[in-house]
């Protein structure tokens, strides 16, 4: 039966695809002639926001990518940092946020495929994951079936993919009723100079497709994607993708066994906008054109249209240009693990993107028009106000520091995580040094016979979104410090970070103003903490019936541990360790969990970020704890010193005594300043651990010893540690638990 | 003492066994792909854990059908050992070579965390390193842990010394009958359990003691040959 691949392009068509008139009118210019039906269909998934970076590309460019660490930058799919003796971790950061809203369980699963494929198309095995999820308040009707499917979801396919979560965050808040965040991160360890591109080399050569069968699911999902959301929401499920991840479990066998081959010259996942997408970036980005002919496409459905196939984002599935000497090991290789070889075209010297269907010629385009040419826009932005001062004094004490402190460790925000990442398999792979619930997940590298190396490397990732609402430069810098102190408390080195830039409508002079912003104090601070960005992602449109989210510009981080058995967790603490915090007292209340969960407030601005201090801090407090006294340390952050305190407590099962007095008490026990760390240090070298704190010009307080099995807190506090941990532990599950 | 460890599409916590086995015994297992319908010499298979073809269908189903598994039974009828973890328990019992099934885990989710086993049976060829009733940590992690056998299959086993691993009573994470996480045929040669103690052999691992499970079936105290 012979398919009709005729439409008439009308202007509601293009709106449709979300494109412009000035956009189609550029389209038809760059075409020659008017587009047909599936070329207007390839345009808009290359030209649309989350392939193009149009309203993004301008500040992209300003942040730093560089550093003797960096192998390949932005650009590819993943990152590549050394971590020396030949092998580099692979990683990135990707959002699922649209598909996660309408259809959770399916959307978080296709967002994990999807990062975990972006890292093995490199060439590397995956070692670790995580996830940065936020929801709406926990009292609207939607946030407990979007948890539930979400963290299913993800548990889902990266449980049965093989690949441990060690680290991750969720937050609750309002502003993301309608339109939750999903951001992923993966991981992955290959050998430097077994690195495979997308940029395909050589003409004539096979353009091979690899994995699981195309269907009709995920049409347009990267349009979708694009957009903000209206009242018709429902409407775009079928938009979503659905995750397979056993075929992906074999995909990645069956890749990295022919990588080993050395068949593969070019490789490319099909994650957003799918065949059209990956063929195109792989022949853009080697200077050539591509052919391909759909009636070879192994197709789950019948009688799919060129439009359909060119654009679904079914799953699981690669392009790759192979050694034509070597196709028939490639292909037994993919029969071995049952899953689709099919050669789809080829590579030419035109520089035309060809598609053929049914004898027909569908689309022939330009090909670098498609890919580098995509329109860029320099949006207008208006740099949002800022917040007038709000010191310790103009800020009410609630004077009943325990209840204080109880409400807190009960809160949404701060509470043990354990009801989420008790669902992902945190250990498999047999490396994990340290599961979630710490202050960075680390794994162990192995060498490429299994054995251990003595090296690990450690995970975080990390945002406040609500200092990011309130200060978009002071946000976007804490995101980057926090991540770099998560590091440094397991006595990590930071080595790059991946960004992934959750924000509303760009076209919102407001909106982009504190992207802008944002992207600014990221690009500061990963100067400053040597933390280049070598891959990321950007999401806009987060938007529903213009209600945008908190801007939320995730940051994942990765930092090298040369020597394992040198590491310090957050549960390590001994009775009779003396607990040092480094830094100053704290006098910071705006925006900080105290105020928002104790007073009702969100309000004031951020605390600030010095990035001197953070970077001598940080190198003090891992320099600590390389040198193996350190038998604890913990960041402060949400919730002040009494929050990480009293997780030190929990996590330890040991209480403290801690001996403050401040004329601030409120502050002193909640307040969220910056670049500050407990650690808790063996007592035979603690007065050596306070001279070198002395002799490094690094600010430090000798808070008192862990003892016992309550935290006494000066006059202020008084807790079991028993109690703290029924309350840390109770919010999540119980929250879950209430019938809706 | 040779090692196989069987491999199917989907298994995952193969290369963890892999490891485990190589750091304990010094020697690399021999891997067996799911197709094969011979086995190597073998003193000691293995079903590792994971999500045989995806576990679509119940988990296990379709791996306990696959070419390899006639081998497998046969050489269960012969006497040699059969350790099958997780995933791999799982498919020994859609074998029909342990009794009983595995369920969807009570709490109708995943679950990945420590559990506290009690060595109930130290009387066999998987065990005798450990002390009889000794308590043990051990992680789980799986989807599909919740034991279940009828009331005369579950009165046979339990008055035959065929539970050897009992969760404590407070750890059980998936609601297994009786609290049983691991079991052994009638004639001790072939184990499944849901726990993994391949990821805890080494003090990275927070703890050695999976480590004396692969110790004792390594060195076989018992003759179980048919």
């Amino acid at each position: 039966m012979t398919i009709r691949n005729t439409r008439t392009i009308t202007p509601e068509l293009v709106e449709e695809h979300g494109l412009t008139t000035e956009e189609y009118d550029q389209i038809v210019v760059l075409t020659g002639r008017e587009p047909s039906y599936t070329e207007l269909g390839i345009w808009s998934a290359m030209w649309n926001e989350h392939c193009s970076y149009k309203s993004s590309k301008k500040w992209l460019k300003t942040l730093p990518t560089e550093g003797p660490q960096v192998v390949l930058g932005p650009g590819e799919n993943a990152g590549v940092v050394d971590i020396g003796d030949g092998d580099v971790v692979v990683f990135k950061m990707e959002s699922h946020n649209h598909p996660s809203y309408i259809e959770p369980y399916q959307g978080a699963a296709t967002g994990m495929g999807g990062i975990l494929r972006d890292v093995f198309t490199m060439g590397a095995r995956p070692i670790a994951a995580m996830n940065a999820l936020r929801f709406g308040s926990p009292d609207h009707p939607k946030t407990r079936h979007l948890v539930s499917g979400v963290v299913s979801g993800i548990g889902g396919y990266g449980n049965s993919f093989g690949v441990p979560t060690v680290g991750g965050e969720v937050n609750f808040h309002a502003r993301y009723n309608d339109n939750i965040l999903v951001n992923a991160f993966a991981a992955g360890i290959a050998k430097a100079d077994a690195i495979f591109l997308s940029e395909a080399k050589g003409v004539g050569l096979p353009v091979v497709y690899l994995g699981a069968k195309t269907g009709r699911d995920g049409v347009g999902g990267a349009t979708m994607a694009s957009a903000e959301f209206d009242e018709n929401i429902e409407e775009k499920r079928p938009t979503v993708q659905v995750g397979d991840p056993f075929t992906e479990k074999c995909l990645l066998e069956a890749c990295l066994e022919l990588m080993k081959t050395g068949a593969v010259i070019a490789i490319q996942d099909m994650g957003a906008a799918g065949l059209t997408c990956s063929a195109v970036e792989m022949g853009a980005k080697g200077g050539l054109g591509v052919e391909l002919n759909l009636d070879l496409v192994p197709c789950r459905e019948d009688n799919m249209t060129a439009y359909e196939m060119m654009l679904s984002e079914s799953q699981e599935r690669m392009l790759m240009v192979l050694d034509p000497d070597k196709e028939k090991a490639a292909e037994a290789i993919f029969i071995k693990w049952g899953l689709d070889f099919a050669i789809v075209g080829k590579t030419t010297d035109d520089l035309r993107f060809r598609v053929l269907h049914q004898g027909d010629e569908v689309a022939n385009l330009p090909i670098k028009e498609l890919g580098d040419e995509a329109p860029e826009y320099d949006r207008p932005y208006i740099v949002p106000g800022k917040h007038s001062d709000l010191t310790a004094d103009m800020v009410e004490d609630v004077k009943d520091y325990n209840k204080a402190l109880k409400t807190l460790l009960n809160s949404p925000d701060i509470c043990s995580r354990r009801w989420v990442w008790e669902q992902y398999d945190t250990l498999i792979q047999g490396n994990t040094l340290q599961i979630p619930g710490g202050d960075a997940g680390i794994v162990r590298i192995e060498n490429e016979d299994g054995e251990t190396t003595g090296k690990a490397l450690a995970f975080a990732c990390d945002v406040t979104p609500r200092y990011c609402e309130a200060d978009a430069f002071e946000g976007g810098k804490q995101a980057v410090a926090e991540v770099y102190r998560n590091l440094t408390a397991v006595g990590a080195q930071p080595l790059a970070s991946t960004d992934n830039l959750n924000f509303g409508n760009p076209e919102k002079p407001e909106i982009m103003g504190s992207f802008v912003k944002a992207i600014e104090g990221i690009g500061e601070a990963v100067l400053a903490l040597d933390m280049p960005i070598v891959s990321g992602n950007v999401s806009l449109y987060n938007e529903t019936k213009g209600q945008a989210i908190l801007p939320t510009p995730t940051i994942g981080g990765v930092g090298l541990i040369p020597d394992s058995s040198k590491c310090a967790t957050i549960g390590g603490a001994n009775s009779g360790d003396v607990l040092f915090l480094i830094g100053i007292e704290a006098e910071h209340l705006g925006q900080s969990l105290y105020l928002r969960e104790c007073l009702d407030l969100e309000e004031g601005p951020p605390p600030p970020v010095d990035l001197l201090t953070e970077k001598a801090r940080g190198d003090f407090v891992r320099a600590a704890i390389r040198s193996g006294y350190v038998s604890a340390c913990h960041d402060i952050s949400d919730g002040g010193l009494a929050v990480a305190l009293a997780e030190i407590a929990i996590a330890s099962d040991k209480g403290a005594n801690i001996d403050i007095t401040s004329d601030f008490p409120h502050a002193a026990l909640f307040g969220e300043d910056q670049a500050r760390y407990i650690l808790a240090v063996n007592a035979d070298y603690a007065d050596m651990f306070a001279a070198n704190s002395e002799g490094s010009g690094v600010s430090f307080t000798r808070l008192g010893q862990v003892a016992g099995d309550r935290l006494i807190i000066g006059d202020y506090i008084s807790l079991s540690v028993q109690e703290m941990k029924q309350l840390h532990e109770s919010w999540f599950p119980e929250f879950m638990a209430e019938a809706t | 003492m040779k090692t196989s460890i069987n491999q199917f599409p989907g298994s995952n916590r193969d290369r963890d066994m892999i490891a485990a086995i190589t750091k304990i015994s010094g020697a690399t297992p021999q891997s067996v792909w799911h197709s094969e319908t011979e086995l190597p010499k073998s003193d000691l298979i293995i079903i590792p854990g994971g999500f045989s073809y995806g576990d679509y269908l119940r988990s296990g189903a379709i791996a306990a059908r696959a070419p390899i598994m006639d081998a497998v039974r046969s050489a269960a009828d012969a006497g040699i050992m059969v350790l099958g973890v997780c995933n791999g328990f799982q498919i020994l019992t859609e074998a029909g070579l342990l009794p009983g099934a595995l369920m969807r885990n009570a709490g109708l989710k995943f679950v990945c965390k420590q559990v506290n086993l009690k060595v109930e049976n130290n009387r066999t060829n998987f065990t005798h390193r450990y002390e009889q009733n000794q308590i043990i940590p051990c992680p789980v992690a799986h989807h599909d842990g919740n034991y279940f056998a009828d009331s005369e299959t579950l009165n046979k086993i339990e008055s035959e010394g065929q539970v050897v691993f009992r969760y404590t009573p407070d750890t059980n994470p998936n609601g297994s009958i009786n609290d049983i996480a691991g079991i052994i045929n009638e004639a001790g040669n072939v184990l499944g359990l849901m726990p993994h103690p391949e990821n805890l052999i080494e003090a990275d691992h927070g703890g050695d003691e999976g480590k004396y499970l692969f110790e004792s079936a390594l060195h076989p105290m018992l003759d179980t040959a048919a």
